[in-house]
């Protein structure tokens, strides 16, 4: 019997090319597709980094001399020692800052919840960098702000405070990556029911042996992993340590590779010296899953009863005096010295209607065709670079949750691996693989763009993946049965069902692209100038007042950014916590 | 000729195989369930057949014509089939009415008849006044009932379900079985139903696939698969049942302290050796006296060991005298017997099913 079912089986040609064409997964392609670009971003980058590190710098012959010039300088050695030292005080710090904090949003009846919220929001959105020149105006010897008024106060002749320092550092950084360790530990002591400190109480324990026995011991896999990221966060920034740290003549790991760079650049040094920095960042980060996966803790898996607060009696006021004075160092004092900055015709005449102007935005936002590029190149690298790492995060996501292709775990991995590579090592790896023939890349728009997109696209691989999981199959399957195509249920069910989660994906990437540093300032050029380099290279004048300005002006953008975004996805969208 | 046929069907998922050599066929307009416990294989069976999965050996044929081969399968989008899924898997950012449009549109009907035929069809599932209201504002009864008549507005040529009513609470479920079956009554497609419920399964079908571990133990229309189990699996999913086990000697068949002669079973030809049959509790009667013995049927003496009464009817556990065997027996609410009772017991043989 020939009808018209057995035809379409067989539709497709005879010949062997149509057979083989027929029976192929036509997802392949796009698979094959996927593998390429990721090979371009992530795979080619960190190889020729490895390579490069073993190369002669003009003949490209192998060699040692690479890692024999970057370990054999005792000041070389001083700088990792350095990192060490103020990535453990700033993790120590964040802890500190972090934790009591949370332990108060999250379990107790304090006071005013709503305010410390907004304050740790506010500290999201400052950029470190910008913290740190804040922190100049606040603290440098001398004429900084608080050294000034504690010497009107106490009559003496010299300030104490003086962030041109080790201490000053570890201070600056930490007000600026606290907030990780926060986020972390309140939504494991969301977890955490009450039922459990109940048991306790109803054993005899009080509410702060409790709290010591109990409530945080269930919380310890998560501070312990957002130590770790507060740890590398410190070692692999760039900004606060080159404002404040190459001042005061000492140096860490990105500093000095920062050097390295300086003409003429040494690639090969600067490749053997990241070494350590990407060896450290992946080591921990797995260490970081293991404990962040580890069972046993029960009480993290989710269901549990009713949560009512701690009351905290007569310590509801200190408690919360401890979370004002965080955000005080955090943001309240830097945005009030910025803001006088700003708007001064010059900053250390202080606060009087006869010092304030516009000349400084002025000068930013009209005066300057130079700023205005910046900030076009601003806006235009972060969006092209978020559309690039949303797109393509999209298509490994969803190949990935549909199983597809026979190994789409392999597309996954890479799409995170990123996640793993310090910022400035990232743009070491592009640096040495787009700088030559066939592939020349250094000094056009599309070496930040398509490394911005590397460096955030485990994020916006986490948003898809998560909004993606969120549509049952089914309802692409319920398209296909009925007669349509796979293309047509992305489009009529797949697409406006992740709108939205998508526009939070795009602003998630978006903000740290707009002030992403580290990266950018080994691969622009003069043509290619974004807000960010601008602002670091405008600190070497001392013109605090235009920094002020630039400064601003990259704040409004990401407050008008994150505004939407609470808009489009809800309040808590920035602050919570990924399943990275 | 069958209107859907699947021959030698085999799914293997690594060194699993989900499905094993799988051969059903289903009359133009036959109604079709695939009845088993969760993990045996009815689902992919549903899934190969609408083509999201390719089998690993066998065909799938349509009206005589090959559309799934291990080789080369149509894909889903051209059988012309609807489905129902166990989600519903109502479209969230559509009304009611786009989403019973879709599959005209795709088919690119005509305005005014894609119209006309999605208001009939919201008529008969009783949605016509909520054509207009989005999924969400929709409750889980009246979503099934969107699904329901989504699928069926586009005519497939054939319609699957994959445990459609799982979803729904005890009473809407019993009041949507008669419901498909009616709808299925008045259009007459062909259609392949996948549960674990039998109560569903022999509602609605005109057969009934019972399936174990990937393969079909039996497949029958409603009343032979109870009266008649095949197989000790099918005697124990569908309903409850008594398991008998005896020995053929000579012209006799010796169970417990009790035997029945060979000629009195069906199909007694084929009973030698060891044999097992399956027994009804309600196919026992208990009496307080020995009942004359003129009908031909067998009369044993026993006890009555545990009893619980069910309000719709008693629950007895009868011993045979001397024997080691418990017979569960289902008795009408006024036949009332006390614990520890001597009753006698009658059974036909004839409802004694012989299982494999």
């Amino acid at each position: 019997m020939t009808d018209a079912t057995s035809g379409k089986a067989a539709a497709g040609g005879n010949s062997a090319f149509g057979q083989w064409w027929r029976n192929l997964d036509k997802s392949v392609i796009v698979w094959v597709l996927i593998i390429g670009v990721l090979l371009f971003l992530v795979v080619n980058p960190l190889a020729r980094l490895f390579l490069v590190s073993f190369q002669h710098q003009d003949s490209g012959t192998f060699t040692l001399a690479n890692y024999i010039y970057a370990y054999s300088r005792w000041r070389y050695l001083q700088a990792l020692g350095n990192s060490l030292t103020l990535g453990i005080s700033t993790a120590v710090l964040c802890t500190a800052f972090g934790v009591p904090m949370a332990w108060a949003v999250s379990r107790t009846d304090m006071p005013a919840k709503g305010l410390v919220w907004v304050s740790i929001l506010g500290t999201f959105i400052v950029p470190s960098y910008l913290g740190a020149v804040a922190w100049i105006l606040l603290a440098g010897p001398n004429a900084g702000w608080l050294n000034r008024i504690f010497m009107a106060l106490t009559g003496v002749e010299r300030g104490p405070f003086n962030v041109y320092s080790m201490p000053g550092l570890v201070v600056v950084i930490a007000c600026y990556s606290f907030p990780y360790m926060f986020v972390f530990t309140k939504s494991a002591l969301d977890l955490v029911s009450s039922e459990m400190e109940d048991a306790a109480n109803i054993l005899g324990a009080g509410i702060w042996r409790t709290t010591f026995r109990v409530t945080l011991p269930l919380a310890t896999p998560a501070i312990l992993g957002a130590f770790i990221i507060s740890f590398l966060e410190a070692i692999a920034l760039f900004g606060t340590p080159a404002l404040l740290a190459l001042p005061a003549r000492f140096q860490v790991v990105t500093t000095q590779l920062w050097q390295f760079f300086e003409f003429p650049p040494k690639v090969g040094v600067a490749a053997a010296y990241a070494m350590p920095l990407l060896l450290i960042t992946m080591g921990l980060f797995w260490l970081q899953r293991r404990l962040l996966a580890r069972k046993g803790y029960v009480a993290l898996t989710g269901k549990g009863g009713e949560r009512r607060p701690v009351p905290l009696g007569r310590w509801r006021w200190p408690m919360l005096g401890y979370c004002l004075f965080v955000c005080s160092l955090s943001v309240y004092m830097p945005a009030v010295v910025l803001l006088q900055a700003a708007f001064a015709k010059a900053w250390g005449r202080g606060f009087s209607l006869d010092n304030l102007t516009l000349a400084n935005l002025k000068w930013v936002l009209v005066d300057q065709t130079q700023t205005q590029e910046a900030i076009y190149n601003t806006f235009l690298f972060a969006g092209s670079a978020a559309l690039i790492a949303l797109s393509l995060a999209l298509c490994i996501a969803y190949i990935v949750n549909r199983q597809l292709v026979r190994f789409g775990n392999v597309l996954a991995f890479l799409a995170m691996a990123p996640f793993v590579i310090p910022g400035i090592v990232l743009a070491l790896g592009f640096y040495a693989a787009y700088t030559n023939p066939p592939l020349m890349l250094y000094g056009t728009a599309w070496i930040l763009i398509l490394a911005f997109a590397t460096r955030f696209l485990p994020i916006a691989y986490a948003n898809s993946h998560a909004a993606i999981r969120s549509v049952n199959p089914e309802l692409e399957d319920a398209v296909r049965i009925l007669g349509g195509s796979r293309l047509t249920a992305i489009r009529r069910v797949v697409a406006p069902l992740l709108k939205r989660g998508l526009a939070g994906g795009f602003i998630l990437v978006f903000i740290p692209a707009t002030r992403e540093l580290s990266s950018a300032i080994f691969l622009y050029s003069i043509k290619t100038q974004v807000l960010s380099v601008l602002l670091f290279d405008k600190s070497d004048e001392g013109n605090f007042e235009i920094l002020a300005a630039i400064g601003l002006v990259l704040v409004v953008i990401t407050v008008i950014t994150v505004l939407i975004g609470f808009r489009l996805l809800g309040r808590d969208f920035m602050l919570r916590r990924t399943t990275a | 000729m069958s209107k859907l046929a699947l021959h030698n069907v085999t799914k293997r998922f690594g060194e699993y195989s989900a499905v094993k050599d799988f051969n059903l066929e289903l009359r133009e307009g036959e109604f079709v369930s695939l009845l088993g416990p969760s993990g045996c294989g009815k689902t992919t069976t549903l899934r190969m057949i609408a083509g999201f999965i390719n089998p690993s050996s066998g065909t799938i044929e349509v009206d005589g014509g090959v559309i799934s081969s291990p080789t080369s399968s149509l894909p889903p989008e051209k059988r012309s089939m609807s489905m129902i899924f166990q989600s519903y898997a109502i479209w969230p950012n559509m009304t009611v009415y786009e989403n019973v449009a879709f599959g005209l549109k795709i088919r690119r009907l005509a305005a005014a008849e894609i119209r006309r035929k999605v208001e009939q069809i919201l008529e008969v599932v009783q949605l016509g006044h909520l054509k207009d209201r989005y999924p969400a504002e929709l409750s889980g009864g009246q979503q099934q009932r969107v699904a329901l008549a989504r699928a069926v507005v586009v005519q497939p040529a054939v319609l699957l379900l994959d445990e459609p009513l799982s979803n729904l609470d005890a009473n809407l479920r019993e009041e949507m079985r008669y419901e498909i079956r009616r709808l299925h009554d008045e259009i007459k497609i062909t259609t392949v139903y996948v549960t674990h419920d039998q109560a569903e399964a022999m509602v609605t079908s005109d057969r009934i696939a019972v399936m174990n571990l990937g393969r079909i133990e039996q497949i029958d229309d409603p009343f032979t698969l109870y009266a008649r189990p095949r197989t000790r699996f099918v005697a124990g999913f569908i309903g409850r049942t008594n398991f008998i086990d005896g020995e053929v000697r000579g012209e006799r068949v010796e169970f417990d302290h009790f035997g029945i002669d060979l000629s009195r079973f069906e199909e007694s030809a084929g009973l030698q050796g060891s044999v097992s049959f399956s027994l009804r509790p309600q196919s026992i009667q208990l009496h307080r006296h020995s009942p004359s013995d003129g009908n031909g049927d067998v009369v044993l003496p026993g006890r009555v060991t545990q009893r619980a009464y069910l309000g719709e009817h008693w629950d007895y556990a009868v011993t045979p005298r001397d024997s080691a065997l418990s017979l569960r027996v289902t008795a009408r609410p006024h036949e009332v017997f006390k614990l520890d009772e001597e009753v006698w017991l009658e059974l036909d043989p004839h409802q004694m099913s012989h299982i494999r």
